[in-house]
C-alpha cells in the first residue's frame, strides 16, 4: 500500500512541473510589458530606470533562466508581491482559501446527500415516472449555465421573495461566529455549485445500482429470504458505491472550476474571485499564484481519489 | 379455446426487411424511433436557422437592427407591439430578440468550430498515443494529465485576460484546451484495436502506421467520437458563455448570449426579464446537444440501450 502511495506521489511531480511551465509561459508571453504597466503614470521615469527595473526583476534574462529563478522561489512558497496590494501573493490567496473550501465542501456534501439517494431511487423504480423525472433532471442539471442559475436564484429568492441574502459570507457587522447567518449566506451559492454534481451522481449511481442489482450475489441474498431493504442497502449499495470514488476526483475538478464563476455571481470572497480580479488588473504574481494554487488543489484531489480507490478496491494495486 | 387458437395462428407482424444493415443505417433506423432525440435535433436546427437568418429576420420581421438604439424606450417590457420588443428592450432600447439571434451566431460558431478543432487534435494525438505507445504515449499522457490538472475556467480566464483575444482566436484557444477527453477515449480504443487481427493483417501486407491508423483504426472509433463531440459542443458553449459573462470572452458591441447577461445582471432590478431569455437560449441549446449525444450513443451502441 505505502509503495503505491509513494509511487503515486512521485507521479504528481512531472504534472506539477508541467503546470508551472504552462502558467509561466502564458504570463511571460502575454503582450504588454509588466514594467511599463508597473510604472504607468509615474512621473520622472527614464528609460534607464525602466532598464534598471527590468534587470532588478530579472526580466532581461533568457526565458529559461527566468523560469528557473521563478520556480526556485515558488517551491519555497514565494510568488512575489502583489502589484496592487504590495503583500505576498500567496498569503493573500491563503486568506481566501477558507471561503472557497467552505463553499466547495458544502456543495460536495449536498451532492452526496441528494445525488446518491436520487440515483438509487431511480434504479429501484426503474421505468416509473419517478425514474423518468430523475433522469430528465440528470440531463437538465448539467445543461444549466451556473452563472445564470445563480442570477435567477438571486432575482427569485433574494429580490422577489426576500428569503436569503444574495452576496458575501456574512452580514456586515455581524459576529464572525454567527453560524446561522453564515448558513443563510452559503445556501444559495452551495446549491448552485452543487447542481451539476447532483445530476452527475444521480445518473452515475442509477447505472451502477442497476448493474449490481442484476448480479448473482444479490439474487442469492434475496433467496436467503433477507428483507428487500437489507438486500439493497447492505448488499447492493456497497458495491455500487465503489466506482463513485473515481467520480469524486473529477467532481472536485468541477467544483474548483465552477467555484470561480459562482463566487463571482454571489460576491463570495474566495480564491476564484480573487484570481479573476487579479487577471483583470494584470496582477501577475497573484494570477500565477492563483492558478498554481487551484491546480495544486486539483492534483491533490486526484491523488486522494487514486489512493482512496486503491483502499476500496485492492485489485488496483497490482497494476 | 377457439379464440386462443385464432390468435396463435395469426401471423406476427414482421419488421420490414431492410436493404442494408450497416452501422449508420441501423443507427438512423433507431434514431428515427427516438422521439426525444429527434425533437432535440429539431430544436438545434431551429436555433441554427434563427441565428443564421438573424439579419433577414431583423430587417423583414422585426424591422430593426441589432445595434439600433431607442433611448425613449429603454428597459421595455416584452410586448407584441412593436414586434421588435417581443422579449423587451435593453438599457439603450435595443431589441432583445434580435440581439438574441445575433448572439446565437457567435455562441454557435465558437461551439461548433472549437469542437471541430479539439476533435482534430484529440483524434490525432489519441491515435498516435494508442498506436505508437512507449515514449510517444508517455509524453501525450503527461501532457493530458497536466492540462487536466489546471481548472479549465482558470486557464481560460488568464489567457483571455492577458491576451484579450478576438472571437476567432478565442475559438482556437478553446479548441486547443478541450481535446483531452477525446484523446483519452481514442487512445484507449486504439490500444485495444491495434491488437486485433485486421490490424495485424494490414501490417503484414506492409501498410504504413499512418495508413493503419487513419484507414483501419479510425473508422472503428469514429461513431462514438460523434457522441463525445455533440456533448463537447454543449460544454464549450457553456464555457464560452461563462467567459463572456465575466467580460473576458466575446466583448460588446458584438452580442453573445453570455455578454448579454452581463448587462442584464446589472439592471435586474429594473428589467428582470432581460436575464431570462439569453440564459434560456444557452440552456436550451446545451440541453438539446446533450440529449442528441445521449440519443446517438443509444443508437450507435445497442448494448447500452437497456440502461
Amino acid at each position: 500500500m505505502w509503495k503505491y502511495v509513494i509511487r503515486r506521489l512521485l507521479y504528481a511531480i512531472p504534472t506539477l512541473f508541467g503546470i508551472s511551465v504552462i502558467v509561466f509561459l502564458i504570463t511571460r508571453l502575454a503582450p504588454g510589458d509588466p514594467i511599463r504597466l508597473y510604472t504607468f503614470g509615474a512621473l520622472n521615469v527614464t528609460e534607464e530606470d525602466i532598464q534598471g527595473l527590468r534587470a532588478y526583476y530579472g526580466l532581461d534574462q533568457p526565458l529559461a533562466s527566468q523560469y528557473v529563478n521563478w520556480i526556485t522561489k515558488v517551491v519555497r512558497g514565494d510568488f512575489g508581491m502583489s502589484l496592487i496590494y504590495h503583500q505576498p501573493a500567496l498569503g493573500l490567496l491563503f486568506e481566501r482559501m477558507g471561503a472557497t473550501l467552505q463553499l466547495a465542501f458544502s456543495a460536495l456534501f449536498l451532492q452526496l446527500v441528494i445525488g446518491i439517494p436520487l440515483g438509487v431511487i431511480a434504479a429501484l423504480r426503474r421505468g416509473s415516472w419517478v425514474d423518468n423525472v430523475i433522469r430528465v433532471f440528470g440531463v437538465i442539471g448539467h445543461a444549466i449555465p451556473q452563472f445564470w442559475l445563480g442570477l435567477m436564484a438571486i432575482i427569485l429568492v433574494s429580490v422577489t421573495l426576500r428569503l436569503l441574502p444574495s452576496q458575501g459570507v456574512l452580514t456586515v457587522g455581524k459576529d464572525i461566529w454567527d453560524i446561522p447567518d453564515r448558513i443563510r449566506h452559503i445556501i444559495m451559492p452551495a446549491f448552485v455549485l452543487a447542481l451539476a454534481g447532483i445530476a452527475n451522481y444521480s445518473r452515475y449511481l442509477r447505472t451502477e445500482t442497476l448493474d449490481v442489482i442484476g448480479q448473482d450475489y444479490v439474487r442469492t441474498a434475496r433467496s436467503k429470504g433477507l428483507r428487500e431493504r437489507t438486500v439493497v442497502y447492505v448488499h447492493a449499495l456497497r458495491n455500487a458505491l465503489i466506482p463513485m470514488v473515481t467520480a469524486l476526483g473529477g467532481l472536485l475538478a468541477v467544483l474548483v472550476s465552477g467555484a470561480l464563476v459562482v463566487e463571482q455571481v454571489f460576491t463570495w470572497p474566495g480564491v476564484g474571485q480573487f484570481t479573476y480580479a487579479a487577471a483583470r488588473q494584470k496582477d501577475y504574481p497573484v494570477i500565477m499564484a492563483g492558478v498554481m494554487v487551484a491546480s495544486t488543489l486539483l492534483v491533490l484531489s486526484y491523488l486522494i481519489r487514486d489512493i482512496a480507490y486503491a483502499i476500496v478496491d485492492p485489485r488496483i494495486k497490482v497494476k | 379455446m377457439a379464440v386462443g387458437a385464432q390468435t396463435a395462428t395469426r401471423p406476427r407482424e414482421l419488421p420490414q426487411p431492410r436493404a442494408s444493415a450497416g452501422l449508420w443505417s441501423n443507427a438512423w433506423y433507431s434514431l428515427r424511433r427516438d422521439r426525444l432525440t429527434m425533437a432535440a435535433g429539431a430544436v438545434v436546427v431551429l436555433i441554427i436557422l434563427l441565428s443564421v437568418g438573424a439579419p433577414l429576420l431583423a430587417e423583414y420581421v422585426f424591422k430593426t437592427s441589432f445595434e439600433r438604439q431607442d433611448l425613449l424606450h429603454t428597459y421595455g417590457r416584452p410586448t407584441l407591439d412593436p414586434l421588435a420588443y417581443l422579449l423587451g428592450s435593453d438599457e439603450v432600447g435595443r431589441s432583445q430578440v434580435v440581439r438574441l439571434f445575433y448572439g446565437g451566431q457567435v455562441s454557435l460558431f465558437v461551439g461548433f468550430v472549437a469542437a471541430f478543432i479539439q476533435l482534430t487534435i484529440g483524434v490525432l494525438l489519441g491515435l498516435m498515443a494508442g498506436y505508437f505507445r512507449g515514449r510517444v504515449d508517455d509524453l501525450i499522457t503527461w501532457f493530458i494529465t497536466t492540462l487536466n490538472s489546471i481548472p479549465t475556467i482558470f486557464l481560460l480566464i488568464i489567457i483571455s485576460a492577458l491576451f484579450s483575444p478576438g472571437a476567432i482566436t478565442l475559438t482556437i484557444i478553446i479548441g486547443a484546451i478541450f481535446w483531452t477527453g477525446i484523446t483519452n477515449f481514442v487512445r484507449g480504443q486504439t490500444f485495444a484495436l491495434r491488437e486485433r487481427e485486421f490490424v495485424t493483417a494490414a501490417r503484414t501486407v506492409g501498410a504504413t502506421p499512418w495508413r493503419i491508423m487513419l484507414r483501419h483504426i479510425l473508422p472503428n472509433v469514429l461513431p462514438l467520437i460523434f457522441v463525445l463531440t455533440a456533448i463537447d459542443v454543449g460544454t464549450i458553449i457553456l464555457a464560452e458563455s461563462a467567459l463572456s459573462y465575466l467580460g473576458l470572452g466575446i466583448v460588446p458591441p458584438t452580442p453573445s448570449w453570455g455578454n448579454m447577461l452581463t448587462n442584464a445582471a446589472s439592471y435586474f432590478n429594473r428589467a428582470p426579464w432581460l436575464v431570462v431569455s439569453p440564459g434560456t437560449m444557452i440552456f436550451l441549446t446545451v440541453l438539446c446537444l446533450y440529449l442528441i449525444g445521449d440519443g446517438l450513443r443509444d443508437a450507435l451502441d445497442p448494448r447500452l440501450k437497456s440502461r
